[in-house]
C-alpha cells in the first residue's frame, strides 16, 4: 500500500511538466496550429526560468520568467507560420533547434547552480488524513496549478464564447473570416497560450524536479507531450489521464527493475514510446472519430483573401 | 501600405537567393552574438565559416561529415515535397548501421570481398524496413507519421544499445559495449592516404545527381512535384496518396539506411552505442536549406558541415561554447522560412483605400 | 552594406591574427577530449579540475584547451585529430568510447602523446589511465550498512560495464562487512547524464523503502532528490555537498590533477612513456570527500577503512568472494587480480537482481 501511494505520487510528478506543454500544444492545435517547437520551448523555458530564480532567488519569479519567455519563443514561431505564411512544421523543428542551442548557450553560467527548490505543500490536518492525505494534499502546488489549468482550459474550449471561436478558427478558417472573427489574431493567441505553458512545463523540470539546469535536460518530454495531444484525440479531460500514463509508464519500468523482474532494461526503456505508437494507431484507426476531435485546418496556413 | 500578393509561380530569383540572405543575415546575427559574447567577430566568424575551406584536412572533413548529410537530406527533401513528414530519419540510420553490420559483426574474420556490396544493401533495407512502419501505419491506421517515424529513433537507439552491450558484443573487449572491429574487406576504401575521406563519401556527392535526374526525368519526380505543390490537384489526377506515402517513406529510409551502414563501415569501423551525432535530424534542416531541390540539398549539406567543423575550431582556438552551433542551425533556418515567403509572394505598394487587384 | 564591408575587414584580420599566430608559440600546448560539458559537477568537471590544476601548476610552460560534449562515433577521431593538427603534444581523451578513435588519430601522428583514459588498448604513443573508484564504492557501502535503518540501499546505474558492476559489487561487499541483511537494489537507466531520469529513478527507489541513495551516474540530481525527502545519499565525481547539506554522507571525488600534471610534466621533460596506469587512493587519484552528516563513530569507521585500503593493508575484493550461482571466485585469504577486477561482469553473492546481458 505504502509502496502504491508513493508510487502514484511520483507519478503525478512525471505527468506534471506533460500536462503543462500538452494542455498548451492542445489550444494551440485546437487554433489550427500545429506547433512542433514544445521540446525547443521547453528548454527555453527551463533555463529562463532557472536563471530568474539564481537572480531573484524568488521561485515565483522563476515560473513568470519561464512561462514568459516560453511565450516569446513562441511568438518567432507566431510571427513565422501566422504573418509570414511559412510551413508549421518545419518553422516547429527550427524552433526546437534553436532553443536547444540558446537554452544551452544561455543556461553554461547557470550549470552547477543551486536554487531553492519548490517543495510539496502541508495542510495541516488535510495532508495528514491517511492514503488521501498525500494521495490528494500532499503535492506541490504546481501539480495543482497544472490540473487547474487544464481544467480551465476544457472549460473556456467548450463553455465560452471565445472558446468555441477558438474552435470555429481550427475548423474552418474560411468561414470563421467570412462571419468576422479575426482568425490571425486567435491563432497568435493561442501559439502564444501555448508557448507560456511549454515554458512552464519546463521551469517546473528545472526548478521543481530536479532543482538544477542540464543541457538538454527535457530529453525529448516535448516530444511526448505532442503524442499526447494525440493521444488525447485533442480532448483536454484526457489530457490528465494520458500524462499520468505516460509518466506512469517510465515510473513504472523504473520499478519493475528496482524490483528485480528480469525484463533486459533496454527493452523496459522502449515501452513508453511503443505505448505512444500502439495508442495512436489505436485511435488513428478510426477516421470518423478523429475527424470528430481532430481540427479540420491544423497545420494549415491562411491567409485573408482581400 | 505594403501588401502581400500570391505569384503565379515560384519565383526562381527568390529561391536561390533566399538561401544565400538566411546565411548572411545569419552571419551578422552571428557577429552581434559573438560580439555579445566577448569575442572579436571576425576572428569568430572567419573561424566558423572559412577555415573549415582552407586546408585540405578541413576540405575532407568537411566531405566526411557532409555525405550522411546529403543522401539523408536528398531523401527527406523527396518526402517532404510530397508532404509526407518523415521526421525519424536517425531511426532510420540506425536501422541501417544496424542491419547492414549484421555481416560484419558474424563474419568478423572475413576475407570475402563480397561482404561489403552485401553489407550496404542490407543497410538499405534495413533503413527501408524501419521506415515501412510508418508507411504501413499511416496507410493502413492513419496514424501520424512525425510521431510514428520520431518515436522509433528512441527505440532504434536503445535497439543499438541492447545489441553492442549484449549479443553482438566484443568477447574480447573487456565487457565493454562496442562490436568487434570490422574485417578490413568490410571497410569502405579510403580515397588519399591520411585523410578519413572514402568511398561512401564520393557515393554521398553522386546521390542528388541521380535524384536530380529522377525528380526531372521521370514520371515519380513529376508525380511528387505535383502531390507536393497541389495535393488536391494531384489527387483529382489520380496519383495515389498511399503509393506517394509508401515510396517516399521507403526511399528515404533506404537512404538514411545506406549512410548509417557506411558511416559504421567507415569513419567508425565497428557498432557502438552511439554512432550518430544527430545526422537524421540535422537533415531535416538540411533539406529545407536546400530549398527540397537536389542541388540545393548538396550545397545545404556541405554548408551546414562546415559550421560543424567550424564550431570545433572556434572551441579549440576560440573558446567558444559548442551550443553557439545548434543556435545558428535554429536561426539560420528561421530567416530561410521567412524568406521563403518571397518565392511564393510578392510585396506590393498599394494606397491606402486602394484594393489589390 | 557599409556593415558587411566591415565585416569582411574584420575576418580578414582575424585571418592574419590567425595566421601569424596570435597565440604564444613557445608555449606546449595539451588538449582534452570531453564527453559532456565541464560544469556537470560529475565526470567532467573532474576532468576539467585536473586541466585547470596543470594550468595552476604549469601555467608557465603549458597552454590548455578542451572540446567538450564530443559524442563517440564518428565526430570524435576529428575533434582529436583537429587538436593534433593545431599543436597539442599530449592530448588526454576522457570517455571509454574514443579508444579506436585515439589510436587511429595517434597512429596519424606518431610524434604527438595520447593519453586515454578507462580504455585498454595502448600504443607506442597511446597511454591508458583509470582509477580504482571500487575502493571508495567499499567505504561507502561500509557507511551504508552502519547507518541504514531499513536495509534496504537504493543503486543508481548506467550501463552494465565491468566498471560500474566493480562497483556495485565494491558496494555490496563493503555494506555486508558490518551488516549482512542490506539489500542493495539496482536500477539501470542507460544514461550517464540526464538528470530527469535520475531523479526519477531515485524517486522509484525510495518509493521501494531504499533510505539511501548511490549512483553511478554524473548529475546532482539524485542527491537532491534524496534531499528533498530528507534521507542520505553519496555524492559522484566530485564533492557536491552545496548541492545537498545534509544529504550526503560523502562523496569520491575523481583526483585526475596529480596524473594530469606529472603526465604534462614527462612530456616537458621527454620522458614520456606508453604505460598503463590504475592507481587508487594510494595515489590520491581516489579521494573520499569529509565525512558529514553521520554520527562520529560511522565517520571513523568509514576513515579507518579507507586508511587501510590507501595503506595496501586491505583490499575490499578479499575472498571468499562468492558469485551469484554460489560458486566461489576468490578464495579465503586471497584478492582479485587485476585481470578479474578489469572484466568483471557478474555479480557477486549477496546482490538478488539478475545482471543485464
Amino acid at each position: 500500500m505504502e509502496l502504491l501511494i508513493a508510487s502514484i505520487m511520483t507519478m503525478m510528478t512525471a505527468a506534471t511538466p506533460l500536462v503543462f506543454a500538452a494542455t498548451g500544444e492542445l489550444v494551440s492545435e485546437k487554433s489550427g496550429v500545429l506547433n512542433l517547437g514544445v521540446e525547443g520551448m521547453m528548454l527555453i523555458g527551463a533555463v529562463f526560468g532557472f536563471a530568474a530564480v539564481t537572480l531573484t532567488g524568488t521561485p515565483l519569479a522563476g515560473l513568470l520568467v519561464g512561462s514568459l519567455s516560453g511565450l516569446l519563443a513562441a511568438l518567432i514561431f507566431a510571427v513565422l507560420t501566422l504573418t509570414l505564411l511559412s510551413n508549421q512544421v518545419a518553422t516547429g523543428l527550427a524552433l526546437t533547434i534553436f532553443g536547444t542551442g540558446l537554452s544551452a548557450l544561455v543556461g553554461l553560467d547557470y550549470v552547477g547552480e543551486t536554487i531553492v527548490q519548490i517543495r510539496a505543500v502541508h495542510l495541516p490536518v488535510l495532508s495528514d488524513l491517511p492514503i488521501v492525505g498525500r494521495l490528494l494534499f500532499g503535492h506541490d502546488p504546481l501539480v495543482y496549478l497544472a490540473i487547474v489549468i487544464l481544467g480551465l482550459s476544457g472549460w473556456f474550449l467548450k463553455h465560452t464564447r471565445w472558446g468555441m471561436i477558438l474552435r470555429a478558427v481550427g475548423d474552418s478558417d474560411g468561414s470563421a473570416h467570412a462571419i468576422g472573427y479575426p482568425v490571425i489574431a486567435i491563432r497568435y493567441a493561442a501559439v502564444a497560450f501555448g508557448g507560456a505553458m511549454a515554458g512552464l512545463g519546463g521551469a517546473y523540470l528545472s526548478l521543481v524536479y530536479t532543482p538544477l539546469w542540464a543541457e538538454n535536460m527535457t530529453a525529448g518530454r516535448g516530444w511526448i507531450a505532442l503524442a499526447l495531444v494525440v493521444f488525447a484525440s485533442w480532448r483536454p479531460s484526457r489530457v490528465l489521464l494520458g500524462a499520468i500514463l505516460f509518466g506512469g509508464i517510465t515510473i513504472l519500468q523504473l520499478n519493475a527493475q528496482a524490483a528485480g523482474f528480469g525484463i533486459p532494461g533496454a527493452f523496459m526503456s522502449m515501452l513508453p514510446y511503443i505505448a505512444t505508437i500502439v495508442v495512436l494507431v489505436l485511435i488513428s484507426r478510426d477516421p470518423i472519430r478523429i475527424r470528430l476531435n481532430a481540427p479540420a485546418c491544423l497545420g494549415r496556413p491562411f491567409r485573408a483573401e482581400r | 501600405m505594403l501588401v502581400l500578393e500570391a505569384r503565379a509561380t515560384q519565383s526562381a530569383t527568390a529561391a536561390w537567393l533566399s538561401p544565400l540572405l538566411a546565411m548572411v543575415l545569419t552571419a551578422l546575427t552571428g557577429a552581434v552574438i559573438f560580439l555579445a559574447m566577448g569575442k572579436t567577430p571576425g576572428i569568430a566568424l572567419y573561424i566558423y565559416f572559412v577555415e573549415p575551406l582552407t586546408s585540405w584536412s578541413g576540405l575532407s572533413e568537411v566531405a566526411v561529415k557532409a555525405g550522411p548529410l546529403i543522401l539523408i537530406g536528398i531523401g527527406l527533401s523527396l518526402g517532404f515535397r510530397a508532404g509526407v513528414w518523415n521526421i525519424g530519419a536517425e531511426g532510420q540510420f540506425i536501422a541501417g548501421a544496424l542491419l547492414g553490420s549484421a555481416p560484419a559483426v558474424y563474419f568478423y574474420d572475413s576475407v570475402n570481398p563480397l561482404i561489403l556490396p552485401a553489407m550496404l544493401a542490407m543497410g538499405v533495407l534495413g533503413g527501408m524496413g524501419w521506415a515501412a512502419i510508418p508507411a504501413f501505419l499511416k496507410t493502413r491506421f492513419n496514424a501520424n507519421e512525425i510521431l510514428v517515424s520520431l518515436m522509433l529513433v528512441y527505440v532504434a537507439e536503445l535497439l543499438l544499445v541492447h545489441l553492442v552491450q549484449g549479443p553482438w558484443r566484443n568477447p574480447q573487449g573487456w565487457g565493454f559495449p562496442g562490436t568487434r572491429m570490422f574485417p578490413d574487406v568490410a571497410l569502405l576504401p579510403m580515397l588519399f592516404p591520411g585523410y578519413r575521406v572514402h568511398l561512401g563519401t564520393l557515393i554521398a556527392m553522386a546521390v542528388p545527381l541521380l535524384a536530380w535526374f529522377v525528380l526531372t526525368k521521370s514520371r515519380f519526380g513529376f508525380q511528387v512535384q505535383v502531390f507536393g505543390s497541389a495535393p488536391l490537384a494531384a489527387r483529382h489526377a489520380g496519383i495515389n496518396n498511399h503509393r506517394m506515402v509508401w515510396t517516399t517513406l521507403l526511399i528515404s529510409g533506404g537512404l538514411a539506411g545506406l549512410a548509417g551502414v557506411m558511416e559504421a563501415a567507415s569513419t567508425i569501423g565497428q557498432l557502438m552505442p552511439k554512432i550518430s551525432p544527430g545526422y537524421g535530424f540535422t537533415a531535416i534542416i538540411v533539406a529545407f536549406l536546400g530549398r527540397l531541390h537536389p542541388v540545393g540539398v548538396a550545397l545545404a549539406g556541405t554548408a551546414i558541415a562546415v559550421t560543424y567543423i567550424g564550431g570545433e575550431g572556434a572551441q579549440i582556438s576560440a573558446g567558444l561554447p559548442k551550443a553557439v552551433t545548434g543556435l545558428f542551425q535554429g536561426i539560420i533556418l528561421f530567416y530561410l522560412l521567412a524568406f521563403d515567403l518571397l518565392t511564393r509572394y510578392r510585396l506590393v505598394r498599394i494606397r491606402r483605400g486602394e484594393r489589390a487587384a | 552594406m557599409k556593415n558587411i564591408i566591415k565585416l569582411t575587414a574584420l575576418a580578414l584580420a582575424g585571418a592574419l591574427a590567425l595566421t601569424t599566430g596570435a597565440v604564444s608559440a613557445d608555449k606546449t600546448k595539451v588538449g582534452f577530449i570531453y564527453i559532456g560539458p565541464p560544469g556537470d559537477h560529475g565526470w567532467t568537471y573532474a576532468h576539467d579540475q585536473g586541466r585547470l590544476a596543470i594550468e595552476k601548476e604549469l601555467g608557465d610552460h603549458v597552454q590548455t584547451t578542451f572540446v567538450e560534449n564530443v559524442p563517440e562515433g564518428p565526430d570524435a577521431e576529428r575533434a582529436i585529430a583537429k587538436l593534433a593538427e593545431t599543436g597539442h603534444e599530449l592530448i588526454f581523451t576522457t570517455s571509454f568510447g574514443y579508444m579506436e578513435p585515439t589510436l587511429k588519430v595517434a597512429k596519424r601522428f606518431p610524434n604527438v602523446k595520447f593519453e586515454h583514459a578507462t580504455g585498454y588498448k595502448r600504443a607506442d604513443n597511446v597511454s591508458t589511465y583509470v582509477a580504482r573508484f571500487y575502493e571508495g564504492r567499499y567505504v561507502q557501502g561500509v557507511i551504508a550498512g552502519k547507518i541504514s535503518k531499513s536495509n534496504v540501499i537504493g543503486y543508481i546505474a548506467s550501463f552494465p560495464i565491468p566498471e560500474v558492476v566493480r562497483g556495485i559489487n565494491a558496494f555490496l561487499l563493503g555494506a555486508h562487512s558490518v551488516n549482512p541483511d542490506i539489500k542493495v537494489k539496482v536500477v539501470w537507466v542507460y544514461t550517464w547524464f540526464d538528470p530527469p531520469k535520475e531523479a526519477d529513478a531515485a524517486k522509484v527507489l525510495m518509493d521501494q523503502g531504499a533510505d539511501i541513495i548511490t549512483q553511478h551516474t554524473d548529475s546532482t540530481a539524485a542527491l537532491q532528490a534524496a534531499a528533498e525527502r530528507g534521507i542520505y545519499a553519496f555524492g559522484q565525481a566530485s564533492d557536491m555537498i552545496h548541492f545537498a547539506e545534509k544529504t550526503q554522507l560523502t562523496s569520491i571525488i575523481d583526483n585526475w590533477g596529480p596524473y594530469y600534471v606529472a603526465r604534462t610534466k614527462a612530456v616537458l621533460d621527454g620522458t614520456w612513456a606508453s604505460t598503463d596506469t590504475w592507481d587508487g587512493m594510494d595515489k590520491g587519484m581516489v579521494v573520499m570527500a569529509p565525512y558529514t552528516n553521520m554520527p562520529a563513530d560511522v565517520a571513523a569507521l568509514a576513515a579507518k577503512t579507507a586508511e587501510s585500503i590507501r595503506s595496501g593493508a586491505f583490499h575490499p575484493f578479499t575472498g571468499p568472494i562468492h558469485n551469484q550461482a554460489g560458486e566461489q571466485v576468490v578464495a579465503a585469504g586471497a584478492v582479485a587480480d587485476d585481470g578479474m577486477l578489469a572484466g568483471m561482469s557478474f555479480y557477486v553473492q549477496g546482490i538478488d537482481d539478475k545482471l543485464p546481458q
